[in-house]
């Protein structure tokens, strides 16, 4: 099946540097898909020129397997989720929704637009102001006004990163939940390894304009390709050329007899974390690695001799 | 009293001087009787106003009225585009600005003769017209309304484009980018999110070129010829030639309330729509 959305070498120059170095991907249909990498790695300029707000100075977007190139994001059948919002303060909630049905005169609007509030929960607000809205409501807003126009793809350009942390993860269920009801194809792009993990189908983690890896949250957490992807996504504790996750570092007084591999350590740190404990160590290599404890287990204390363990399976491993 | 106070008294000194004491000499001349030989007499009397009733002098005011509309209307038009224009520019936006401005460095007086030595029967536009045969006799270019717009829409043009563009320059670029993603061509964007959004600025403007326009003068004399009468040359004609201070008098404080009352009407009007 074609791909909703296919990029094909992709590059953009701006003035003096290279933003985006000849990415390609492709977007299946009805797939949560991110972007991830951290700031200036070229994602929003990527998603800029999906959406038509910038040129690529070469390369192609196809959307539904055509070349959409020289179309302006008017003619575009994508929809972008600011990272502000960018809501029109002179409309209503439900100005603001009803701004793009509007512009294709589409029928039974008001129908539509009744839909698209009840579905992203702002029934009872639809006539306030964006300046009468909380931040969460501002984004229920922005993206009811997208998902109304039924768009190939909606663009998140990172869209939680204005919220506060606990209605952020809130919202990373809900947008989640959003798009498996709506079937709308979702390309998010986000610099939080987290929110890329829990909402995506397929995670594209880019680095200094191009891209080091693409697949499964699982496959990019677990098998991770490049040292950067490894370390973007999460902790890794080097021991030696050998990467571990600290949450498959276990440690104890004696090596396990079980064909685990270890390796030697001294204790220099020990904290308190709640629902676990984090033990910091230093190996006579004098690398440091973190090993996460169950809080019963034995206490550690700084100074102590302690051997690091782990599965050879757990091992990362890069070409 | 707070140091801070004090640091109004300048202004205060010279609103008094110059604002306040001139508006009680005219609102008390407005009520005396006209001399012989210009200046005024005793005794008090409300005969000036009342003479202001006269359809003669109204149709001077709803001509002026008509006339300041006109050309806020026509400066807007012209302002709004060259405003988006400027805020929306990659570069240059100073030296533009600086173009914008340009004209003040010379004297309105200086410009507006360079106007009447380019519209008259043997200007710049009537000789170039006949040179090369489109014409057979000079247009009439000069001495009429549209010469007399045409000077107020030039004079006040940059009171409207500089507002405007303060607003544009503040908007979130991000806004009429999502009016595109949301399918709104250009024209649309303009019209659906760019005009309303820029509104402070339009008012500003409309207030900035409205009001000189509807006292204007020196325009209206040279490039209207007299045949033009507006409030400004029906007050200049009164403490000149006519020798009536009292009438001049009244006709001036009458444009001043006219101008207030319309402005406050306006402006309360505004505030309202903004709740």
């Amino acid at each position: 099946m074609t791909p909703i959305l296919e990029v094909r070498n992709l590059i953009k120059d701006f003035p003096g540097h290279r933003a985006v170095a000849e990415i390609s991907f492709s977007i299946p249909q009805g797939s949560f898909f991110s972007l991830l990498g951290p700031s200036g790695c070229g994602k929003t300029t990527t998603l800029r020129m999906i959406a038509g707000f910038e040129q690529p100075t070469s390369g192609e977007v196809l959307l539904k397997g055509e070349n959409v190139n020289q179309r302006r994001p008017y003619q575009r059948n994508v929809s972008t989720v600011f990272q502000n919002y960018a809501l029109f303060p002179h409309l209503s909630a439900r100005g603001n929704i009803e701004f793009g049905l509007k512009r294709q005169q589409a029928g039974n609007m008001a129908k539509r637009v009744q839909e698209a509030i009840k579905l992203v929960g702002l029934a009872g607000k639809e006539d306030r102001r964006p300046a009468q809205l909380s931040g969460g409501e501002r984004q229920r807003v922005a993206l009811a006004r997208s998902l109304v126009l039924e768009p190939d793809v909606l663009l998140l350009d990172e869209p939680l990163a204005a919220l506060d942390p606990k209605l952020r993860k809130q919202m990373r269920v809900e947008l989640k939940a959003m798009q498996r009801r709506v079937g709308i194809s979702f390309l998010l792009v986000t610099h939080d390894q987290e929110e890329a993990l829990s909402m995506s189908d397929y995670v594209a983690v880019m680095n200094e304009g191009k891209i080091e890896q693409i697949g499964s949250p699982e496959e990019i957490y677990l098998r991770p390709r490049t040292r950067f992807v490894a370390g973007f996504l999460g902790a890794v504790n080097w021991i030696g050329d050998v990467g571990v996750r600290p949450e498959s570092t276990r440690i104890g007084s004696h090596p396990e007899r079980n064909g685990a591999h270890s390796c030697s350590a001294t204790v220099t740190d020990s904290v308190f974390l709640g629902d676990r404990i984090q033990v910091r160590v230093q190996l006579a290599t004098g690398q440091e690695a973190i090993a996460q404890v169950t809080r019963g287990s034995t206490a550690f204390r700084p100074g102590e001799a302690v051997h690091l363990c782990w599965n050879a399976s757990d091992e990362l491993t890069f070409s | 009293m707070k140091l801070r106070s004090w640091f109004l008294l300048p202004a205060w000194l010279w609103m008094a001087l110059l604002f306040a004491a001139p508006f009680l000499i005219i609102m008390a001349y407005s009520f005396l009787t006209r001399g012989v030989y210009g200046g005024v007499e005793h005794p008090w009397t409300a005969e000036s106003y009342q003479r202001l009733v006269d359809p003669l002098y109204l149709e001077v005011f709803l001509r002026s009225f008509v006339m300041a509309v006109v050309a806020t209307v026509l400066c807007l038009l012209f302002a709004f585009p060259a405003a988006l224009f400027i805020a929306r520019a990659p570069r240059h936006k100073n030296l533009y600005l600086q173009l914008v401005i340009l004209p003040f460095w010379t004297s309105f007086l200086v410009r507006t003769y360079a106007w009447m030595f380019l519209l008259r029967d043997t200007g710049l536009i009537n000789t170039a017209l006949l040179k090369i045969g489109l014409i057979h006799a000079p247009l009439p270019l000069l001495y009429n309304d549209g010469a007399v717009l045409l000077g107020l829409v030039y004079g006040y043009l940059p009171f409207m484009v500089l507002p405007i563009y303060a607003t544009l320059e503040r908007l979130d670029p991000s806004l009429p980018e999502a009016a595109a993603d949301l399918g709104a061509r250009p024209l649309t964007t303009v019209f659906t999110v760019l005009v309303p959004l820029s509104r402070p600025g339009i008012i500003a403007g409309a207030v900035l070129v409205f009001i000189p326009c509807l006292g204007a003068y020196l325009t209206p004399d040279l490039l209207g010829g007299g045949r033009t009468v507006m409030v400004g040359n029906l007050v200049e004609n009164q403490f000149t030639n006519a020798r009536d201070w009292p009438f001049g008098s009244a006709v001036s404080i009458l444009l001043m309330a006219l101008v207030t009352l319309m402005l406050w009407l306006f402006l309360r009007r505004q505030s309202e729509q903004l709740v």
